[in-house]
């Protein structure tokens, strides 16, 4: 077992069970730790896969800023001190999980009989493509710049009309009337 | 690694999310579940753009728009929270609570 294989199931296994203790806590201030957690699983994913930029930007974005400002909505409502009031949802519970289990399932069934994953070898056998970890340097920010900078300037500058509105939205929607 | 792995790994990750939504009656917590699945979804698009670029060599720059998209991915999911928690909290300032079993008013 390689270097790059125990990394990736530790990883693996630190965002599944984060993402599961999101589901289960009972504290909403609990929920966006473990959040988190996730979100460095990710983000370490990102660097195994030597998308640097995409991981700091992860990191950033993602548990620095949107999380924060989770906690302070969370905070501002004084949500931590009383529980989720339950009553009657034992049925939702098992029907969410179900239907959410039945669509995992469609979806590893899809994935195992898709052509466009595998590909032949050498040896004609028929093998899983590759994500090929820790090489090649299309993750860079050189790379990533320049291409964003040339080809997808127009998307780039529509998505800060983008930001402009969603911060004019969110003060006319926060503000008192 | 194999991309199976990885697909298996963010389509786990994108079910959470979507239990998440279904059970959960906080609406600040089916806002986080949201967030989860657009991880795994770019989680996916970055295996996927690693795998276009092992799998075809051709051109130094294949695949690489995989990782523009997820990067746009994450632009919209910024503007997307500040939106949507400035509703939620007019939300409870209307109704005191973040349940959103409060919401099935609009239907009647």
């Amino acid at each position: 077992m390689s270097i790059t294989e125990i990394v990736f199931w530790f990883l693996s296994g630190l965002a599944l069970v984060s993402a599961i203790m999101v589901l289960l806590s009972k504290n909403p201030v609990h929920s966006v730790l473990w959040l988190i957690a996730v979100f460095f699983a990710i983000s370490g994913h990102y660097i195994l896969l030597n998308a640097q930029f995409l991981a700091i930007v992860n990191l950033i974005v993602y548990a620095g800023a949107i999380m924060v400002l989770f906690l302070f909505v969370i905070m501002l409502m004084n949500q931590g001190s009383e529980p989720e009031p339950r009553s009657k949802s034992m049925w939702i519970k098992m029907a969410g999980a179900i239907s959410g289990g039945s669509l995992l399932l469609v979806m590893v069934a899809v994935i195992r009989q898709s052509a466009n994953l595998v590909v032949r070898n050498e040896a004609n056998d028929i093998v899983p493509k590759e994500a090929v970890a820790r090489v090649g340097d299309i993750g860079l920010i050189e790379k990533l710049g320049n291409v964003l900078f040339t080809e997808y300037v127009v998307p780039f500058e529509i998505s800060s009309v983008l930001f402009l509105s969603a911060m004019v939205g969110a003060v006319v929607i926060g503000k008192k009337e | 690694m194999p991309i199976h792995y990885y697909v298996i790994l963010s389509a786990t990750l994108f079910c959470i999310g979507i239990i998440g939504v279904l059970t959960r009656r906080n609406a600040i917590i089916v806002f986080m579940c949201i967030e989860l699945m657009l991880n795994a979804v770019n989680l996916l698009l970055v295996a996927f753009s690693k795998m276009h670029h092992g799998s075809l060599l051709q051109g130094a720059n294949s695949g690489i728009d995989g990782q523009i998209f997820v990067f746009f991915i994450m632009v919209v999911a910024a503007a997307e929270v500040s939106v949507g928690l400035a509703i939620i909290v007019m939300m409870y300032r209307n109704v005191h609570s973040v349940d959103i079993n409060f919401l099935n008013r609009l239907k009647n």
